[in-house]
């Protein structure tokens, strides 16, 4: 074994400059351990499939085609934006693009139609990677006619034919593309990971409004913390409740509230601090606490 | 006799890294690559038939590549195909790269023609021994 050359692992790490991306990612999305322990393991395969490749051992491209499952508002279309970024430092794909697309972008209205329009949006994702957003809707069976199939079989062409070339991302709301699989087996089975999204807790989602609001340049105050942490306790009861999403509805509603308190005060000179603090009066006049 | 027509004329035939490579610079550029073929190959013949739109918004020669796959899956061996990239920058507006990729397997060449005029004049016409075949049938691939 000792005339094999050997290699550092840790200093290809740090070449790739894999490790700043993984830290951002832990540091600028909330929670998500699974998807964050499944990105590191798909980061590791590429890194040593690169390494084994540099010391000519041949091993196939592995195929990185996958789905995120996960309830509304639980961050699957950011981290896919991501997976562009990671895939691309690895070099696994050759331009750090993401082709975010849903049903009508692919499928046609007319027959003839769907085959050149999802073949020019593969086209167009190539070299990167291609975001399907509720993926499901592409496959309706109570229409038989529907076009959604044909787009689902260039696809799956595609998918299976140029590997090297493209990244395809599915994403849905978990039972609807539970079905989706169970009615098109050969999806399923080209793709190699299937990425669950856990609902985030309250504390998760406190942290969440927290870094939303300080990439506005806003902040809450004390007490609007604790309302806010009321608030959330309230809204995650209530039906519709889309995680991420409902938080920064939220926050968008409490800073219309804000700039109508300042406004109806009128006060002589308002200071920076004024314009940047969430007050408990914001949070408190939701509906959702009424 | 082979046909010489284009940017990297004098080279031999590009592989397809190649072509990747040269449509990646197209794109770097802002081109916009199309890809053309015909069966006459007359060198004042300009105008090939198209095969497909001009490709705009790529972002990676792999799409392209994709269609002259698809391109060569019905023309190939049968007639001339080539890359062109158009550049769209106001007072360009013209085409800023075109080559050969494929040509048909075998070329038969030109005839050189000969017209007496007034005068004893003469006037030449090159003409391609495959056009003597109707278009669809002049190249056996």
């Amino acid at each position: 074994m000792s005339d094999r050359p050997t290699v550092d692992l840790r200093a290809a790490f740090e070449a790739s400059g894999l490790g700043a991306v993984l830290d951002e990612l832990d540091r600028t999305l909330v929670g998500l351990a699974p998807v964050k322990r499944r990105i590191r393991e798909i980061a590791a395969l590429l890194l040593v499939d690169r390494l084994r490749r540099d010391m000519g051992l041949t091993s196939e491209t592995p195929t990185l085609h996958m789905s995120f499952t996960g309830n509304p508002g639980t961050g699957k279309t950011t981290v896919a934006a991501r997976m562009a970024d990671i895939l691309h430092r690895l070099g696994y794909i050759r331009t750090n693009q993401l082709v975010s697309v849903t049903r009508d972008d692919l499928v046609g209205q007319y027959i003839g139609h769907t085959a050149p329009k999802t073949k020019e949006i593969l086209k167009k994702a190539m070299g990167g990677v291609l975001f399907i957003d509720e993926a499901y809707y592409l496959y309706r069976p109570e229409n038989e006619r529907d076009y959604g199939q044909e787009a689902i079989e260039i696809l799956l062409q595609v998918m299976e034919n140029r590997r090297n070339d493209l990244v395809v991302i599915l994403a849905g709301y978990g039972d609807r593309m539970e079905r989706f699989f169970g009615s098109n087996p050969g999806m399923r089975s080209r793709i190699a990971h299937h990425v669950d999204f856990p609902d985030y807790g309250p504390e998760e989602l406190m942290r969440i409004a927290e870094l939303m609001l300080a990439a506005q340049n806003y902040r809450f105050s004390p007490d609007a913390k604790s309302a806010f942490v009321q608030y959330l306790a309230a809204r995650m009861q209530q039906p519709h409740f889309a995680n991420a999403r409902s938080v920064r509805n939220a926050l968008d509603r409490a800073r219309l509230r804000q700039a109508v308190r300042l406004f109806e005060q009128q006060p002589e000179a308002v200071t920076a601090e004024a314009l940047m603090t969430i007050g408990p009066e914001e949070i408190l006049a939701s509906r959702v606490l009424a | 006799m082979r046909l010489t027509q284009g940017t990297f004329s004098f080279l031999p035939d590009l592989t397809d890294a190649q072509i990747a490579a040269q449509v990646a610079y197209c794109i770097r550029n802002g081109w916009a690559v199309n890809i053309e073929y015909t069966d006459d190959p007359h060198p004042r013949n300009t105008y090939w038939e198209m095969w497909g739109l001009p490709m705009f918004d790529l972002k990676d020669p792999a799409g392209v590549l994709y269609e002259l796959g698809e391109c060569r899956k019905v023309h190939g061996g049968r007639a001339y195909i080539r890359l062109s990239a158009f550049d769209a920058t106001h007072t360009w507006e013209s085409l800023r790269l075109s080559f050969l990729t494929d040509r048909p397997a075998e070329e038969p060449g030109f005839a050189l023609e000969r017209t007496e005029v007034a005068g004893r004049g003469i006037r030449y016409t090159t003409r391609a021994y495959a056009a003597n075949q109707p278009t669809g049938s002049r190249y056996q691939g």
